[in-house]
């Protein structure tokens, strides 16, 4: 079974492209969890996920750098992610429509943007060869012979994790998203860390988006990253706000969506219609049943509107 | 803003500009795009079309548009405001907008609609597509010479005739001048989403493919074909001359200019009516982009006598003897295929190999 499924597709060069095509919406929907771990809803991802793109590929194109490119994408994110901070936070507006409004503003601001930059052709981020370990056999090149943007992206999982669970900052934040009227009792800064939170959000989705632009296509279409900053969110919710689940949901949806073209071009007689549903099924089914135990709960003050004289 | 118009109207008159134009209200063309206009395919060309009715009338005709409209439900809410916009005629450039269409044209029976690739017309419903296969045989033809796996790639979208159609017309014309030839075809059902194209793309090429033929609207697969090196593509409904001299080898553009102009002229005159228009190379609807340096002369000669063969009507793309994949008999030696079949084509051909999904 295994060697007629597989017959004709080099599950090496996959399972490489596979780490690629995840690692846009791992980097969103980590930002988006910590986001969401400090108590805010930000409906905004893929508003920042296509200015991160167009800015990163813009800046990359100017300055002949894929790596300033992708520094100048996390600042544009979390710019943006600044307005929808400033008008929730202290503004007080609701999140949910405000978060609407910057994807319907980032989409557009991109286009923008993107005019004078498409059919332009930028460097892209040369493969990063680790030393030894990519000279291991089938591990090496599955793992081992990335772009750095992808091995920074797996550390950021395990920095998030390690910050919101052992350090003292992640669990303010934590507090803060749990129950932001008795953080705010004990002396904490609600608002100050939210913005912070918020701001990263805005970075890692800026990061996610030139991704797209700088390595998975590459190049700057408008409208390019068509509907991941959706998935994103939705990967969140379903990882129950964890980021080792965050981690397999991300690489779960990105490796079916790999596969399934994959088993397509072999000509694997299963029907396209499944194929094609099938990052999704699987994601969500299998998330669910990794949730099913334990604790999964939405942070207590998800989307509510924090009044410190309340 | 009443009194401002009727000021501004009233400068302009003692100002001795206004003609009978400008007296009376210009005509309104509504179009309505499956993604953005900055695609650089499919839906950059409807806009270019847009353009060009712009020039063409300049200020007798008002255009507007609305770009990403999702093909479904949302379509006839999106028609629906056109309508209420003030718009006179209306194009909806996708195929998944026919349902909408015709329950909006229904409705609005003063407003003329033209919906592009469907088959559903009504007395203020017109259809218009363009014979993208013949484009398709000139590929299959450099295709089929350029594959040295003889193994050539093809981005699908949505199985409805007019992709079926490219399918076989490109499989037909490369099987002819390469008995070997395999296609390896990958439904990624979607008109746009440069992600999912390249990825599609990359797996192809992973699998040996390295001409890739795309029915997908943005130029990513041109991007990874241009990353991965040695794999051939052609422009799809754009010359996506970016990327050429290699990957990109060939295009099929599409024309709909002179068509816009055409038929907002006849809303202007008063004399529209429903039409089932379905031009090819001949009138000029499809265009073949440029033959790159990077196709070897004779190849690029074949191709182009190929080119004005179909454009003189004196070769059709489905000529039989042609059989079904079932190896039934579909088409008689010397037969040809009749718009009809054509237009409901939901086969492939023999030699294809897999299934069309539902």
């Amino acid at each position: 079974m295994q060697i007629m499924i597989f017959g004709q597709i080099d599950l090496i060069l996959l399972l490489a492209s596979l780490m690629v095509a995840s690692t846009p919406i791992l980097l969103a929907a980590l930002g988006e969890l910590v986001v969401e771990k400090a108590g805010v809803l930000n409906l905004g991802v893929e508003g920042m996920m296509i200015t991160g793109a167009v800015v990163g590929f813009a800046v990359g194109v100017n300055t002949q750098s894929p790596a300033v490119g992708f520094l100048a994408a996390a600042l544009a994110g979390a710019l943006l992610s600044l307005l929808f901070g400033l008008i929730t936070q202290y503004l007080k507006s609701n999140q949910v429509a405000t978060g609407l409004a910057l994807t319907l503003f980032g989409l557009g601001l991109s286009s923008l943007l993107g005019k004078p930059y498409e059919g332009v052709k930028a460097a892209t981020l040369g493969k990063m060869h680790l030393p030894f370990l990519s000279d291991i056999p089938v591990l090496g090149p599955i793992l081992f012979r990335h772009d750095p943007m992808v091995y920074l992206s797996i550390l950021a999982v395990v920095a998030v994790w390690a910050f919101l669970t052992y350090t003292r900052p992640g669990l303010i934040l934590r507090a803060v998203g749990e129950n932001h009227e008795a953080a705010h009792a004990l002396g904490y800064k609600v608002v100050r860390v939210r913005l912070l939170a918020i701001l990263f959000g805005g970075a890692m989705a800026g990061l996610g988006g030139a991704y797209v632009s700088l390595v998975r296509v590459p190049q700057w279409t408008e409208g390019m990253t068509a509907g991941a900053g959706w998935i994103a969110l939705a990967i969140v919710v379903f990882a129950s706000w964890r980021p080792l689940r965050v981690l397999i949901g991300a690489y779960l949806f990105g490796g079916v969506s790999v596969l399934q073209l994959n088993l397509q071009a072999a000509g694997v007689a299963i029907p396209v219609e499944y194929l094609s549903s099938s990052p999704y099924l699987v994601t969500i089914l299998v998330l669910v049943i990794i949730s099913l135990r334990g604790q999964h709960g939405a942070p207590g003050s998800l989307g509510r509107i924090f009044h410190a004289s309340s | 803003m009443n009194l401002l118009k009727s000021l501004a109207g009233a400068t302009a008159l003692a100002l001795g500009l206004a003609g009978a134009a400008a007296a009376q209200d210009p005509v309104k063309a509504g179009f309505i795009y499956v993604g953005p206009v900055g695609d650089g395919g499919w839906t950059y060309e409807h806009n270019q079309g847009r353009l060009a009715v712009e020039e063409h009338f300049g200020d007798a005709v008002e255009t507007i548009f609305q770009e990403s409209v999702p093909e479904g439900a949302d379509a006839e809410r999106a028609i629906t405001q056109m309508v209420l916009a003030g718009a006179d005629i209306i194009f909806t450039t996708s195929f998944g907008y026919m349902d909408p269409t015709v329950a909006v044209a229904e409705k609005f029976p003063e407003v003329k609609f033209e919906h592009a690739t469907g088959y559903k017309t009504a007395p203020n419903l017109g259809v218009y597509s363009a014979r993208f296969y013949e484009g398709r045989a000139v590929q299959g033809t450099i295709a089929g010479r350029m594959t040295k796996s003889n193994i050539i790639g093809y981005i699908a979208s949505f199985p409805i005739p007019e992709v079926i159609r490219g399918i076989n017309s490109a499989y037909i014309h490369a099987k002819k001048v390469n008995p070997d030839v395999q296609f390896k075809i990958v439904w990624a059902y979607t008109w746009f989403d440069p992600a999912k194209e390249a990825d599609a793309a990359k797996a192809l090429i992973e699998q040996g493919a390295d001409v890739i033929l795309q029915h997908t609207d943005s130029t990513a697969p041109q991007a990874a074909a241009a990353e991965a090196g040695n794999v051939f593509t052609f422009g799809q409904a754009s010359d996506m001359s970016e990327y050429a001299p290699s990957p990109r080898i060939s295009s099929i553009i599409d024309n709909w200019g002179p068509y816009y102009i055409a038929r907002v002229q006849a809303v202007i005159d008063g004399t529209w009516e429903s039409d089932n228009t379905w031009d090819g190379i001949g009138p000029g609807m499809v265009k073949i982009g440029e033959i790159s340096d990077a196709v070897p002369a004779e190849v690029k000669a074949e191709a182009e006598a190929l080119r004005d063969k179909i454009a003189a009507g004196e070769y059709h793309p489905f000529t039989g003897p042609l059989n079904k994949q079932d190896g039934s008999v579909w088409l008689a030696e010397g037969e040809t295929a009749d718009d009809g079949t054509l237009a409901g084509l939901d086969f492939y051909v023999e030699g294809i190999e897999g299934e069309i999904p539902n």
